[in-house]
């Protein structure tokens, strides 16, 4: 499994937070994603009401996960295909890698899988003297710099142009060391051109998957490159890296969540290639590979059914909730420090990984709710976030202080008289010093805040439950 | 316990339930054999599929030429190669559909026919059908369709029937299920290839073709 990073979150953080390249990357990103998605979800006045039914479709799969494996993996067999369950990420790669042996396989191409990432197949491959090769523009270019994606749907999202031509002088030797790699474009045509090849070498493709369907023994890609299908249909065998939650009953439920999926994550309508495999080519075919196999991941998600986390499973990894959270707008992905950044990380890496290692991600959160809002799953993201800091505040895990502040806190919220009488003295007090400049530069007891910021001084009025009973609010009954 | 044993029965047990009863199961068979569809996009029901599917295809940068018989293909062939100084040399699909389509009237184009090694700048295939609701074309493997001809060459031609017109990918899988088994390969394909993997900026031709152009047969 890939090595975390997680336990160290608060410095990762601190340290994208003064990273300049970065920042200067995710300034670049935070605007196109959520314009696109908006204007995508315009176009497409039943956009929500198809949102409702892909959650349906997958809370109907789930209810029957069992079954629709089961039923899976037959159609594939019958199709010549053979499926290979994985409890774990050693199951999975020493099942991928006697595929390899069995072809003789020095070089495959990949496709972009997250799952692959989630066994840390890369490493593994070179450890065992085959070359793995990313085909993906954006995961080439990460492993060019030997790096582990930032963002689900777009890898290199942290890395500036200037950056990806340094990979490409530094790795691409065959090309005059001279040539100019300041466009885009001749950067894209070098990628495209060194890859091509590599394609045509590869003895193994390997693929991730968005669907697998029950009905016909079916894997479904999504992509917009193109390399996945070209990974997929030279080499000798087609290897498909999916995990168990995957799987939905039809090619019509398949259909019905493709509808949102491009559409919460790049704003496009639909994805340029959406592809259907089943089984290997037919005994006419001219093309396609010999062999077809899905190594079936399960990795600690079949204890995610039946459990306060088991809506995690409907994740279809749009990635609309890693463009709309304005945490990891800040940081990025890789401060998160695993394999899935940002709330949906968040809430699924303490379930894949622990809670030990990883239960204090949760904290990442403003509970603003926007990744709620856009989830086209409509998975409840705050409120699993919110279990598992409770789990975190259970287990005492976290820090000491964090642990005293949160208990006091917790005392004085529970007598509401207290809280309030509190409330107002800090009102007075602060209001009393601050009034007139109306903001503090620093506070005793507050550098956390003001170090970054100054704090508002109170203004006249009273406090906001002072105001909200002058103007006769009242509270809601189990608020 | 195998892999299968630990990981069905750690669903179950998460699912408080041993395995389905036969009734349970034939619930969801039926399920599968209704081949239920979800919501589909309105604008399917009013307008005209065919103009949708050219404004579609247009916004993903395909361009199409509408062309009244199969005897017009290798003039709007031969004119778009010759207008985006393309070589007039094709890899055409060993397609039976495509067998009248009568070349030698443009003899400066070389036609040869089979699946691509990589080595063909320009591909043509027959589409099995073109879906209204986002410009989408649909391909499915086999003798007659090779998937690399899908892939490798730059500029990808389709030829395609109005009458293979649908509105929604659901009717798509409808004209495939009325046909044979279902095949190696079916792609969607909604465009050329793209990247927006550097910056955030969109490009054409990552790795697939870097444009595509259809020739819609009006036979409708």
């Amino acid at each position: 499994m890939q090595e975390s990073r997680t336990r160290n979150f608060i410095g990762n953080a601190r340290e994208a937070l003064d990273d300049g390249n970065l920042q200067q990357a995710l300034d670049k990103m935070k605007s196109g994603f959520v314009e696109r998605r908006l204007e995508a979800r315009a176009r497409l006045p039943e956009f929500d009401d198809i949102r409702d039914q892909a959650r349906e479709i997958k809370n109907h799969t789930l209810a029957n996960l069992d079954y629709y494996l089961e039923r899976f993996e037959r159609k594939v067999t019958e199709e010549g295909g053979q499926v290979h369950w994985c409890a774990t990420p050693e199951d999975a790669r020493q099942a991928i890698l006697k595929i390899c042996r069995d072809l003789d396989a020095k070089t495959v191409t990949k496709g972009k899988s997250m799952i692959g990432e989630e066994i840390g197949l890369n490493d593994f491959f070179k450890e065992n003297g085959i070359e793995p090769i990313e085909t993906d523009l954006g995961e080439y270019i990460i492993q060019l710099r030997r790096e582990a994606p930032s963002h689900i749907i777009a890898p290199a999202i942290h890395v500036l142009k200037h950056q990806v031509a340094e990979a490409f002088y530094e790795t691409h030797d065959q090309f005059d060391p001279d040539r100019p790699l300041e466009e885009p474009r001749a950067l894209l045509d070098e990628a495209r051109e060194v890859l091509r090849q590599k394609f045509i070498d590869a003895d193994v493709g390997i693929t991730g998957a968005n669907f697998l369907i029950a009905e016909t023994g079916t894997s479904v890609i999504v992509t917009n490159e193109g390399n996945g299908d070209l990974t997929q249909t030279i080499p000798k065998a087609h290897v498909v890296i999916a995990s168990l939650e995957k799987v939905v009953p039809t090619l019509e439920d398949a259909t019905t969540i493709s509808r949102v999926l491009a559409r919460s994550a790049t704003g496009q309508e639909f994805s340029v290639y959406t592809t259907f495999s089943t089984g290997p080519r037919r005994p006419e075919d001219p093309d396609g590979p010999e062999q077809y196999h899905v190594i079936l991941l399960d990795n600690g998600r079949s204890k995610m059914v039946g459990s306060e986390y088991q809506e995690m499973l409907r994740c279809i990894r749009c990635g609309a909730c890693l463009n709309h959270c304005p945490v990891y707008g800040s940081i990025g992905g890789h401060a998160y420090g695993w394999v899935y950044p940002g709330p949906m990380g968040s809430v699924l890496t303490p379930s894949l990984i622990g809670v030990d290692e990883a239960g204090h991600l949760p904290n990442a959160s403003s509970f603003c709710g926007r990744c709620e809002e856009v989830c086209p799953m409509r998975i409840p993201l705050p409120k699993m976030m919110r279990h598992l800091r409770e789990r975190e505040f259970d287990g005492k895990t976290g820090p000491a202080t964090m642990r005293t502040g949160i208990k006091m806190w917790a005392f004085y919220a529970k007598r509401p008289w207290l809280y309030h009488a509190l409330a107002k003295l800090k009102f007075r007090v602060l209001g009393a010093f601050g009034r007139r400049k109306g903001r503090f530069r620093r506070l005793p007891g507050g550098a956390g805040w003001t170090a970054h910021r100054d704090f508002p001084a109170p203004q006249a009025g009273g406090t906001f439950q002072a105001q909200w009973s002058a103007r006769g609010g009242k509270r809601s009954v189990d608020a | 316990m195998s892999g299968r044993e630990s990981i069905l029965g750690a669903i179950r047990q998460g699912l408080g339930r041993g395995a389905l009863g036969t009734a349970e199961k034939v619930a969801l068979e039926d399920r599968i054999a209704g081949h239920a569809r979800g919501i589909r996009p309105s604008r399917i029901d009013t307008a005209d599929l065919k103009q949708m599917f050219v404004d579609y295809a247009a916004k993903v940068d395909v361009t199409v030429d509408r062309v009244a018989s199969l005897d017009d293909v290798p003039d709007k062939v031969a004119d778009y190669l010759a207008q985006e100084n393309l070589p007039a040399e094709l890899r055409v699909a060993p397609d039976p559909a495509l067998d009248t389509v009568p070349w030698d009237k443009r003899p400066t184009l070389t036609v040869s026919k089979g699946a691509s090694d990589g080595t063909h700048e320009v591909g043509l295939t027959a589409a099995f059908a073109g879906i209204a609701e986002t410009g989408t074309l649909m391909m499915k493997s086999g003798p007659a369709h090779p998937t690399t001809l899908n892939f490798l060459p730059d500029t990808h031609l389709v030829v395609l029937h109005a009458s293979q017109i649908v509105g929604s990918y659901e009717d798509a899988w409808d004209r495939l299920r009325a046909g044979e088994a279902m095949p190696r390969t079916v792609n969607f394909i909604t465009g050329p290839s793209r990247t927006g993997d550097i910056e955030q900026t969109i490009f054409l031709g990552a790795h697939g073709p870097r444009r595509m152009h259809i020739v819609m047969v009006e036979d409708d």
